[in-house]
């Protein structure tokens, strides 16, 4: 490999007493496309954020095209040529594409140079086959555009290394493969990049080389990803095999969620036209589709937070009258929400409140308006035992958890009360192959037991693996239902288009 | 050079150390004003505390100035616990002042009177919050400005009444008449103005301590001041919590001008809060919202008030004094809960 681009040398970083980095040596070279692999919490972040200036390391050497840099801030970054794409944007939605692009360039004699700035934006479009309507605002774009935004940003800026956080945890997978050709382009034209992941199919199929971090160390480094098995680098990974759950054969009982013709209005995204679907007892249903084709309507009903405008819900054969959380809930619904941080949990306050919010007003936790802390407490503690939530106890704040972590805690929190139908929106989004693995075998043992479950997603092998049936939503409808063992990612694909219907 | 850095977690000791640190800051920065007003800080200072805390009777005066702030305080904290921003502590004192007075001014049995005044004051102080919660509810006006704009309201309507049909006959001042004397909250300690108000102020912060902690309404008002989706999400009812909180708040606020009604001026005037609803606001900030620590917090406003009258006298400072110690205490605190998030490291250049 001819010079780095970019040189870390011997990087440490604590926070008290946990080491979030400990002599990491990484490299990329110009053109080179590098994947730094790890689990949650194994330092990929708090790495690129020392790249980045955002933390000052305790100790280590960062170098520049060879030469040893001092980057103390985002802004000293950017003069190295260093541009990264964090996982939550930073873009202004009220202003243009074109004006995104200008916030914090010089202009000519105190004037922004639109023009300058609208011929860079073309030639980058040229360049990279990025391109993007420089009047639309942000507000606008779909949320791919917007990362594509803040590729071209970083590239606006002049780098010549992109750094990548967790860049398809986003994306749809069609908009993955366009993301992936555009990164190609630009390593094929002389830049570096960095792409952090967890997905192991996704680093094999599109990087040259691969750091592995566990505990903030460097675990392995993988010179030929494409060659190396998925289970090779996930044991780099985890430190130690990870096997695919087994699912058992079992036979659906009679249906515990039914809902007929169910239209939804005033919802923010696609509402619902017409849905009717069933869940069996002991049965997983898998709900696929391209994002915003009204799944985030169809949770809202299922959980009770969207009364529909016409059409009728059945939960353990019992119609829903009213449609409120605690309703629905009552009738023995187990409810968890796409957006842990926003809609789950309360980051700021005991993750023991978080655990026991959704019931706090019933007889396991409180009696005539006054709370049972002890009853609370041990509610808690018992479930960090069970689902094996790595915290430091029950009154830690919440948002101090790992995704991971967290997710255990709000399916603990629904499966305590065994749930006769339980309803989950992208379960394992954002976690690691580990917790994931657990997420699963959770679902697979509540399926086991009679429980019937909804599992929305995107990630089509995931419900491929889970589900005895899927549905595909189009538009607002059901376009189709397949058996699982005749659906394929490429049929899902084409009915996810809504190129192919069956009923 | 230095740079901010994220913290991960907070430390408990903070929310002891912070408050103190801005009261230090505070005081540290208004000696240069006592400087400027040529007397020796260190003096001005000394006939502060000991005007304020340096014999009984000088804590009795301070106690006394200090309830209606520990009230106050309570109700911007728990407001400000349901992210319910309630800077309308100063009109719902007012409210609940000339409610009390209407009420104190009927004659019948003491006792009764003394409940019945703490009721329409805390009634009266319950409605005029029940207005920007309202409004924020049903139609998402801001609440910061109607709450604080409705002050002015309730301030004018007071002074329309005292100055018009209320005016006090007997002394043709603007003045309320008098309550009934049966209706004076009885004095505590002979020779001093402590009175009942003072007790049932320090024991509505242990109260209102609990119903936040112990209680599901605390609860809920906790978790939908800090995520309101999660807490809808969790089947909470947030518009009925944040209509619940603004009525707590306003009567907590209201029942400041029960006391100052029933046991310091016996009738209402048009300064007869000398902005202890706005004080509220610093008490609870400096309490980092725990009623608990409104209680210290309304102590060490209400020592700076008293202390500054006697400071003001015996060395020419002027008493507004107290005002820039509270405002720049307030900033300083603001200031001071940048750490609760950040640290500050110090990094090679």
């Amino acid at each position: 490999m001819s010079a780095s681009l970019i040189e870390m040398r011997g990087i440490t970083k604590s926070f008290g007493a946990v080491k979030a980095n400990e002599a990491v040596d990484l490299s990329v070279a110009p053109g080179e496309i590098l994947g730094l692999l790890g689990e949650n919490g194994a330092g990929k972040t708090t790495l690129m954020n020392v790249l980045f200036g955002a933390y000052a390391p305790d100790a280590g050497q960062i170098l520049v095209e060879g030469r040893p840099v001092g980057i103390h801030s985002s802004a000293d970054a950017l003069a190295a040529g260093i541009g990264m794409v964090h996982q939550h944007f930073h873009l202004a939605p009220r202003l243009t594409v074109l004006e995104n692009l200008l916030i914090g360039i010089p202009g000519k004699s105190g004037r922004i140079d639109r023009a300058g700035g609208l011929a860079r934006l073309k030639e980058i479009g040229r360049q990279h086959g990025l391109s993007l309507d420089p009047a639309l605002p942000v507000s606008a774009l779909s949320v791919g555009e917007q990362q594509r935004l803040e590729i071209i940003k970083a590239l606006f800026r002049g780098a010549k290394l992109l750094i990548l956080d967790e860049p398809t945890a986003v994306l749809a997978p069609s908009e993955v493969d366009g993301l992936f050709a555009a990164l190609r382009s630009m390593a094929g034209q002389g830049l570096g990049i960095i792409f952090i992941s967890h997905k192991l199919n996704e680093v094999r199929a599109l990087t040259h080389r691969c750091v592995v971090l566990r505990h903030g160390k460097v675990a392995g480094r993988v010179d030929d990803p494409a060659n190396t098995t998925s289970s090779e680098m996930a044991r780099l990974m985890c430190g130690h095999e990870i096997v695919p759950p087994t699912k058992v054969a079992s036979t659906p009982g009679g249906s515990v969620l039914l809902l007929d013709r169910i239209s939804t209005s005033g919802h923010a995204g696609t509402p619902l036209r017409e849905v009717s679907l069933f869940v069996r007892s002991g049965e997983i249903l898998g709900i696929a589709g391209v994002s915003g084709n009204g799944q985030r309507a169809l949770a809202d009903v299922i959980s009770g937070m969207l009364p529909p405008k016409t059409g009728t819900m059945t939960i353990a054969g019992k119609a829903v009258a009213q449609f409120s959380p605690r309703s629905v809930q009552a009738l023995g619904l187990g409810r968890i929400p796409e957006d842990r941080m926003t809609t789950g949990l309360v980051t700021n306050l005991p993750l023991a409140d978080s655990m026991v919010l959704p019931r706090i007003g019933t007889e396991a936790f409180s009696r005539k308006g006054l709370l049972n802390p002890s009853a609370i407490r041990a509610f808690a503690e018992t479930q960090i035992k069970a689902y094996d939530i790595r915290c430091p106890g029950p009154m830690v704040r919440a948002g101090a958890l790992s995704g991971g972590n967290l997710q255990k805690a709000l399916l603990a929190r629904e499966l305590a009360f065994d749930p006769k139908v339980l309803i989950v929106s992208q379960p394992t989004r954002g976690l690691d192959i580990g917790a994931a693995r657990f997420i699963h075998e959770k679902f697979l043992a509540m399926r086991a037991k009679g429980c019937g479950i909804v599992v929305i997603g995107e990630d089509l092998e995931e419900l491929l693996m889970l589900s005895d049936r899927i549905a595909v939503m189009y538009e607002g409808r059901i376009a189709g239902t397949l058996a699982g063992a005749e659906a394929t990612v490429a049929r899902l694909g084409l009915m996810m288009t809504g190129a192919e219907g069956r009923a | 050079m230095f740079r901010l850095e994220a913290r991960t977690s907070t430390p408990a000791w903070f929310n002891l150390a912070l408050p103190l640190l801005a009261i230090g800051a505070a005081l540290v920065l208004c000696s240069g004003l006592i400087a400027v007003a040529g007397a020796g800080v260190i003096e001005a200072y000394g006939v502060m505390l000991s005007a304020s805390l340096g014999d009984s009777y000088a804590i009795t005066e301070t106690l006394v100035r200090a309830a209606p702030m520990i009230l106050t305080g309570l109700a911007v904290a728990v407001a400000f616990r349901a992210k319910f921003w309630n800077i309308g502590a100063e009109g719902q004192l007012l409210a609940g002042a000339v409610a009390s007075c209407f009420v104190g001014a009927i004659p019948m049995p003491g006792t009764l009177a003394m409940l019945l005044m703490a009721l329409a004051g805390a009634a009266a102080g319950a409605a005029v919050a029940l207005v920007p919660a309202t409004l924020r509810v049903k139609f998402k006006v801001d609440d910061v400005v109607s709450s604080l704009l409705l002050n002015s309201v309730i301030y004018y309507a007071l002074m329309a009444l005292i100055e018009g049909p209320w005016k006090d006959s007997f002394s043709g001042y603007p003045i309320s008449p008098p309550i009934e004397d049966s209706a004076n909250f009885p004095v505590l300690v002979e020779g001093t103005r402590l009175h009942l108000g003072v007790v049932a102020a320090l024991i509505a912060a242990p109260l209102v301590w609990f119903l936040i902690a112990r209680t599901t309404l605390g609860f809920r008002i906790r978790v939908t001041g800090e995520n309101p989706e999660a807490a809808r999400y969790g089947g909470i009812n947030v518009q009925r919590v944040l209509i619940s909180t603004a009525l707590l708040s306003g009567a907590l606020a209201g029942l400041a001008g029960v006391g100052e009604v029933g046991g310091v001026h016996f009738q209402v005037m048009s300064d007869i809060s000398p902005g202890y609803g706005y004080s509220g606001i610093v008490v609870a900030m400096l309490a980092r919202l725990n009623p608990l620590g409104v209680v210290p917090a309304a102590l060490f406003l209400a020592a700076v008030m008293t202390g500054a009258e006697a400071m003001s006298r015996a060395t020419g400072v002027p008493a507004f004094l107290s005002d820039v110690i509270q405002g720049t205490a307030l900033l300083a605190m603001l200031v001071a809960l940048l750490f609760t998030a950040y640290r500050i490291r110090r990094v090679a250049t």
